[in-house]
């Protein structure tokens, strides 16, 4: 899991506030933005790969199995996978239920 | 010691410019600022200067270009006035937020409107928060030297700032000055070849500007204030440097016959001068007057005029510029508020005088320190004066 970014001392901060390291976009905890996580149930499912393709922040991931599982270290809780999901698969549920 | 040759003073400034050896110019032309790029642009095409010399279509895109050479790692240059540093200021916050250490010579001019090309620190004061260590000239050489300091500071690694070396516009960029030169070996001795500690480079590619979340844009804020109070330091010991190797010392504050002075005179810029004059006649009438003028105007000096104020019973503070508050002059307010921390209760008295371009003379100043005098004598309350203005 990517590790979490921002929370450091003014002390630790890069000159100017760069980012040294490229690509870093993915340690950026996007999850914490969310209200609401999308669930999926897996006996509706047909791998279409819909929510995987529609996600704007690549949330989805592919399991051995082939379906596709929600990161929620990145999921923003926007609910396109749930509009998109072709077998309405996909139900959105308040964070903390 | 180089060699002392009558200049405008504009053009000592590109010449200074040409002996930092910068990497790229991008500037904009507007009175009274325009002979110092205009003779840059000269420099260049004669190849003189190995620089990259970018005519831009406006003060915003001169900023953002200086900016983008800057983060490249290119000892950069530019200068304005007025309108043009209004035009700068969004970019100017950018530039000091990255810690680019853009070298810029503001020609003080007044602000519009109405509008006017001739001289007062309305642009200064325009431009006193953005973050940038600011210098105050007060005549050509100091000109010349404080642009050759401002990259000494602005690219030690322990500033990383971008810097303004202001001179008032006409007053001084206009003047024909003897102003000793400094030769090229000279000037290698005291700046070395800037090498940027974090640079745009397509071989190891960075971010830089990224957004500030909740997270991080307090710290981001606490690390810029810390680098610019910190720079102060540094300041005065390249000053230092300066004077061991050219024989020219400067400090944060100057300060002209204060010793047992009772009145003093603070003030900003080359009409520092006009008033040292008025200061000669008055001490030969028997009157203790002195004068205050910080140099160093960012990161301001409250040690350094704590230490000037300390035993003055009235303090005329002289502001070129009026901010329109109700309160008076920018200035003005600083002084306050450093004098309130230090416990200090000097008859203080703000006086608005030479906005766009009006002379102030010797006689103003001797005006000046009679109307303090007897407003303390009197006990009245002091409120803030335009001096000079018709009625």
């Amino acid at each position: 899991m990517a590790k979490e970014t921002g929370i450091i001392s003014w002390k630790e901060l890069p000159l100017g506030c760069a980012i040294l390291e490229p690509g870093n976009a993915s340690e950026l905890r996007t999850g914490d933005w969310r209200s609401q996580h999308p669930v999926t149930d897996f006996d509706k499912c047909i791998q279409c790969g819909n929510c995987y393709i529609y996600c704007p922040d690549m949330a989805y991931v592919q399991n051995e199995e082939g379906f596709y599982e929600v990161d929620l270290y990145h999921c923003k809780g926007c609910g396109i996978c749930v509009r998109e999901c072709p077998k309405n698969a996909i139900k959105m549920v308040e964070e903390g239920h | 010691m180089g060699k002392r040759v009558g200049i405008e003073v504009s053009l000592a400034v590109s010449h200074a410019v040409m002996l930092a050896d910068v990497d790229v110019i991008a500037a904009y032309p507007i009175t009274p600022q325009t002979h110092i790029v205009e003779h840059l642009s000269e420099l260049v095409a004669d190849g003189l200067l190995d620089a990259e010399f970018i005519p831009v279509e406006s003060e915003h895109s001169a900023m953002s270009t200086s900016v983008g050479a800057s983060a490249a790692g290119a000892r950069t240059f530019t200068a304005t006035s007025s309108q043009g540093l209004a035009l700068m200021v969004e970019i100017m916050y950018i530039a000091s937020s990255l810690r680019l250490p853009i070298v810029m010579a503001v020609a003080n001019r007044a602000l519009s409107g109405p509008i006017s090309i001739w001289n007062d620190h309305g642009d200064m004061m325009l431009s006193r928060d953005t973050g940038w260590i600011q210098t105050v000239a007060e005549n050509g050489q100091e000109v010349f030297d404080l642009v050759l300091h401002a990259y000494r500071v602005a690219e030690d690694p322990r500033v990383m700032l971008p810097m303004i070396v202001n001179l008032d516009g006409f007053t001084l960029s206009h003047m024909i000055e003897p102003i000793e030169f400094l030769s090229q070996e000279e000037v290698n001795k005291y700046l070395r070849p800037y090498r940027a500690p974090i640079r745009m480079d397509p071989e190891n590619p960075i971010t830089m500007g990224p957004v500030g979340m909740p997270e991080v844009y307090t710290e981001a804020k606490k690390a810029q204030d810390e680098a610019l109070k910190n720079s102060k330091k540094v300041i005065i010991e390249a000053w230092k440097e300066f004077g061991d190797l050219f024989g020219r010392y400067y400090s944060p504050v100057e300060t002209y016959r204060m010793e047992d002075a009772e009145t003093a005179i603070l003030i900003l810029g080359s009409l520092a001068e006009t008033a040292m004059t008025a200061v000669d006649k008055m001490r030969d009438k028997g009157k203790k007057v002195g004068i205050i003028r910080p140099r160093l105007f960012r990161p301001f000096p409250a040690d350094e005029i704590v230490e000037a104020v300390k035993n003055v019973k009235n303090l005329a503070v002289i502001d070129r510029a009026v901010a329109l508050n109700g309160m008076g002059g920018p200035l003005s307010f600083e002084i306050r508020s450093v004098l309130y921390d230090a416990n200090l209760h000097p008859y203080l008295k703000n006086y608005i005088a030479g906005l766009g371009g009006r002379d102030v003379t010797v006689d103003d100043f001797s005006d000046i320190v009679s109307d303090i005098e007897s407003c303390a004598q009197k006990g009245v309350k002091p409120e803030y004066t335009i001096v000079n203005v018709r009625e």
